[in-house]
């Protein structure tokens, strides 16, 4: 058959049409149906109880927090809340489920809907500013089951995640390229953060990914055979298999060959997907309403609290940031990342006439050395105003932009403040005619040379002189005044 | 007169003047266990040493004059559903050797609360599936009236414990009508509580939306002494309500005058035992002529019952008894080559086979392509049945009706048969299926040979205090709770 595949399927264009489901851990203190924590890292099985145990007679009791972050998630996204919603039950048998089945929520979810804005520049830094919005069809909240353990001759099963809160963010097929699948789930782990909604620290686990993909011809309205693949960790493990997946579709329609609806694995030091099951073993998973848990309705007032937590989102703060301090995109890019960065920020170039200068600082200096000496933003020994008061010594001819520089290591270094430093190091910047006359005098004695030189017509000579008078200053002289003083000495 | 004899509300008195001590119940209860025991099997275990130590620290705690609860010192024998901490709790099951339970249930906290002392584990049908105890993995209990017969299920050990006056109230659970049916067959007071009057949590679950704990007892007093000691809010289970707990006690006035009682006709039926039915009408004009109203009513989704209940109880039992999968806990095959032949092995040697069966149901009517024929419409027709009751209660204050079709059959007679067996639950699972509370009380006994018969009194969600006063009355009316079994 493959043989026989003729030029025109050969030749078909194809489109990729990939929808997600995200798993994210959201942020609470305790489990999401008892009260053991959900710390990380703790001996195997030391964060259990009968509940997430699964054991005989224990009975779920939820988590509000959890329901409430889930909410501000729905919020966060634009998504319908719910008014009621319910908890059903989701059964299939596996070592790490303690009952057996999953507490999760099948046909009245609490978010539904809503919306994820991503942009290019997260792929391309060149494509910066385009952005391109993806759909989500709802967010519901389930428990997390244990972790199995395979040793030489037995297995073990770790239940401290058991129970944990897991949201499902399920998006439409709207994205259409693994870099699109890569910016969408950036951009959705950047507001998950922003709200304070997870931590979605990839390391721990927390958020896991299932990736349906399907390729049809362009211009072809229905969506071709669909494929799951399961369980995936990494933004870059979701990239390539997507890479590889939608790859081995359009190949295998090119050679005229039939796709099948089946769940796929990704194996990662291969770099290929493998068949796990076909349609035909697809679990029945036998959903029906949790019985043990009363159905969710919000009233108004308690949503009306959550929305009050809502916070800016980070491409709305991008924008905002660019036309009202009229900083790059870029350094909007940079600053909006963190919720707590972009407040230092805003706190500092409120408190300054030059906002440019001050995200220059912070994107530059700043998180460079905070970086070099692992510190977040928060810890910072520089202090928002102390940044203004910087630029501000510069701006004003106080201090040279070179001298700014070693007044910012010290900063860094003590805590202290910008003016404080250049006070004790005698560091001000020199623009008395007086002095800088002496020292203009001093050099055109020593340099007869270059003196010709300029006299000569040789422009550039100048540039020479004025390091030389710069260096006798000890950098503390105002380089224009200085240029300014030669010129006047040597033409005059 | 041995201890074990009397009520609570008769010890609790002389416990209280310190006529007696709680070591001296807590005797002769042991006692008569060991003496009985043997012949009629209610118990799977019990502690006799522990009963003993816990009934002195009471004494010691009264000597010095502290505060006593309502039960202090009453020995309260346990259904083997309930958890209770560092005992055995194997709900009559195999698959659950092996098992001790790490936690209390909150009924068992609550009745230390009260200073009752949690006695031994009851004999059941496995997993409270069953009608008769026959289901128990580890052997028939026997009906303290006729050693050949069954004594009710599934909660039969909590039944013949109380009828033999092995202890003077038991705790079991009733999902469609395991409390009440055992407490008609052994001829003693049975109680099911409106759903969510009594926390769930610690109970071994079946069926979650049917399941409630309730008391078994000598007396309608004593009864209400125990639904007030169990009942409330509790943090742990969310479908508890948060209504108050009113001191049922004192609802117990023996004055019916002027309530209204409906009969409804969907419960005499052809097929029931005319002695049984000749009691109950017999009850009936008891109750009449002590001032009560009686109407006739209607309960028309009455046939269906049965039907739903099979439904909606076996799809949620298939998810309940999952988790029995020799991973965590229980027992657990050996030699299995992998997990799925791990599930199997195990669960298809610790599992019997009314289990088995009703797994198997539940399973099917919650699979693709049959939920909505099935499930879906129980669910339909449950809000039906509900309805049937609500619209009734607009007419009287409470029902009564016989609470089985018929006296305890004989060990065997029906135990190949399992739809006769489920026929024997067909006047009590629609009360489990609209969530309201009923009470079986004594009313009378078939001639030959002796077996008692029940009445039974329902009423609305949370209406404990109305039936317990109908039952009260009717009871203060007649003698039955005099007769005592000869074992
Ligand atoms: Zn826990």
């Amino acid at each position: 058959m493959a043989e026989g595949a003729t030029g025109d399927l050969a030749a078909m264009e194809y489109e990729i049409c990939i929808g997600l489901e995200t798993h994210v851990q959201v942020k609470t203190r305790t489990k999401v149906f008892c009260a053991c924590p959900t710390e990380f890292g703790a001996e195997p099985n030391s964060n259990v109880c009968p509940v997430c145990l699964g054991y005989p007679g224990s009975l779920p009791v939820i988590n509000e927090e959890a329901i409430r972050k889930t909410v501000l998630a729905g919020m966060l996204v634009g998504a319908k809340i719910a008014r009621y919603s319910k908890f059903d039950r989701k059964n299939y048998f596996y070592p790490d489920m303690p009952k057996n089945y999953q507490i999760s929520q099948y046909d009245l979810p609490l978010v539904i809907g809503g919306t994820v804005e991503y942009d290019f520049g997260i792929v391309d830094k060149k494509r910066l500013g385009e952005t391109k919005v993806c759909h989500l069809t709802r967010i519901h909240l389930e428990e997390d089951v244990g972790k199995n353990f395979h040793f030489e001759r037995t297995s073990g099963v770790d239940f401290n995640r058991a129970g944990t809160p897991l949201m499902e963010i399920v998006s439409e097929p709207d994205l259409s390229s693994s870099d699109e699948a890569f910016a969408y789930l950036t951009a959705l782990k950047e507001i998950l953060i922003y709200g304070g909604i997870s931590d979605c620290d990839m390391e721990k686990g927390q958020v896991r990914c299932d990736v349906n993909i399907s390729v049809r011809p362009k211009g072809q309205k229905e969506l071709g055979q669909k494929v799951e693949i399961k369980n995936m960790n990494t933004f870059s493990g979701v990239r390539h298999a997507i890479d590889y997946e939608s790859q081995r579709q359009i190949e295998t329609l090119r050679r005229g060959g039939k796709l099948v609806q089946e769940t796929r694995r990704w194996d990662d030091v291969a770099g290929v997907t493998e068949s796990m099951r076909t349609k035909e073993h697809a679990h029945d998973y036998r959903y029906f309403p949790e019985p043990d848990l009363l159905p969710v309705s919000l009233s108004e007032e308690w949503l009306a609290e959550v929305r009050k937590l809502v916070p800016e989102l980070p491409s709305a703060k991008r924008k905002r940031m660019v036309e009202r301090y009229g900083i790059p995109l870029y350094d909007a890019g940079v600053l909006s990342a963190d919720a707590a960065l972009a407040d230092y920020f805003e706190a500092a170039a409120k408190a300054s006439k030059n906002p440019k200068s001050v995200a220059n600082w912070i994107c530059n200096d700043l998180l460079r050395d905070l970086a070099e000496a692992k510190l977040a933003i928060g810890q910072s020994p520089v202090k928002p105003p102390h940044i203004a008061e910087l630029v501000e010594l510069v701006d004003s001819g106080r201090i040279s932009s070179k001298i700014a520089k070693d007044v910012f290591v010290e900063m860094f270094k003590t805590g202290k403040a910008p003016a404080a430093i250049v006070a004790e190091k005698g560091w001000v910047q020199v623009s008395d005619t007086g002095a800088i006359g002496k020292f203009c005098d001093e050099v055109i004695a020593a340099n007869p040379k270059i003196v010709a030189d300029f006299k000569a017509g040789k422009e550039v000579a100048l540039n020479a002189l004025t390091g030389q008078v710069m260096k006798l200053s000890k950098g503390k002289a105002n380089p224009q005044a200085v240029r300014d003083a030669l010129r006047a000495k040597l033409t005059g | 007169m041995n201890l074990n004899e009397l009520t609570i509300h008769e010890l609790s008195g002389r416990l209280a003047k310190k006529e007696i001590a709680a070591a001296d119940l807590a005797r002769d209860v042991v006692a008569r266990t060991e003496a009985v025991e043997p012949r009629l099997h209610a118990f799977l275990e019990w502690n006799g040493g522990e009963l003993l130590a816990a009934a002195r620290d009471v004494d010691e705690r009264r000597a010095r004059g502290e505060a006593m609860g309502p039960l202090a010192g009453i020995p309260v024998g346990i259904k083997d559903v309930l958890n209770v901490k560092g005992h055995t709790c194997r709900c009559g099951s195999k698959i659950l050797q092996g098992y001790v339970a790490p936690y209390d249930a909150t009924v068992i906290a609550k009745l230390r609360a009260a200073g009752a002392i949690p006695f031994g584990r009851l004999n059941m049908d496995e997993f409270a599936m069953g009608s008769s105890t026959e289901n128990s993995a580890f052997g028939v209990t026997r009906n303290p009236w006729d050693l050949e017969r069954i004594p009710g299920g599934s909660s039969g050990g909590s039944a013949a414990a109380v009828a033999a006056s092995e202890t003077p109230a038991t705790l079991g659970s009733d999902t469609g009508g395991s409390i009440r049916q055992p407490a008609s067959l052994c001829g003693v007071v049975g109680l099911k509580p409106t759903y969510g009057r009594v926390s769930r949590f610690g109970l071994v679950a079946f069926a979650s939306s049917l399941d409630q704990i309730g008391p078994f007892a000598k007396d309608v007093t004593d009864a209400a002494l125990v639904l007030g000691a169990i009942s409330g809010k509790d943090p742990n289970d969310s479908t508890s309500v948060p209504e108050p707990v009113p001191d049922y006690t004192k609802a117990l006035t023996g004055d019916v005058k002027g309530m209204k009682l409906g009969l409804p006709k969907e419960y005499f039926i052809p097929g029931m035992d005319k002695e049984v039915e000749a009691a109950a009408r017999a009850a009936v004009d008891r109750l009449s002529s002590l001032g009560a109203e009686i109407v006739d009513i209607s309960l028309p989704h009455t046939d269906y019952g049965l039907a739903v209940y099979y439904i909606i109880a076996t799809a949620e039992a298939s998810a309940n008894l999952a988790r029995f999968d020799g991973v965590r806990y229980g027992s657990r095959a050996k030699d299995a080559k992998d997990p799925i032949d791990m599930y199997g092995r195990t669960r298809g040697a610790g599992f019997g086979p009314e289990v088995t069966r009703r797994i198997i149901l539940g399973t099917y009517v919650l699979s693709s392509g049959y939920y909505d024929a099935y499930y879906l419409r129980a669910q339909k027709v449950r809000t039906l049945i509900r309805r049937d009751f609500m619209e009734a209660f607009q007419k009287c204050d409470a029902i009564v009706t016989p609470t089985t079709p018929s006296a305890a059959f004989k060990i065997g007679e029906k135990a190949e048969d399992p739809l006769t067996m489920y026929l024997s639950d067909i006047f009590t699972v629609n009360v489990n299926l609209a969530g309201i509370c009923g009470v079986s009380v004594p009313c009378g006994f078939t001639k030959q040979p002796k077996l008692p018969i029940g009445l039974q009194v329902l009423g609305k969600p949370f209406g404990e205090e109305t039936i317990l006063k109908v039952a009260h009355a009717y009871e203060q009316a007649t003698d039955w709770r005099k007769a005592r079994p000869a074992i």
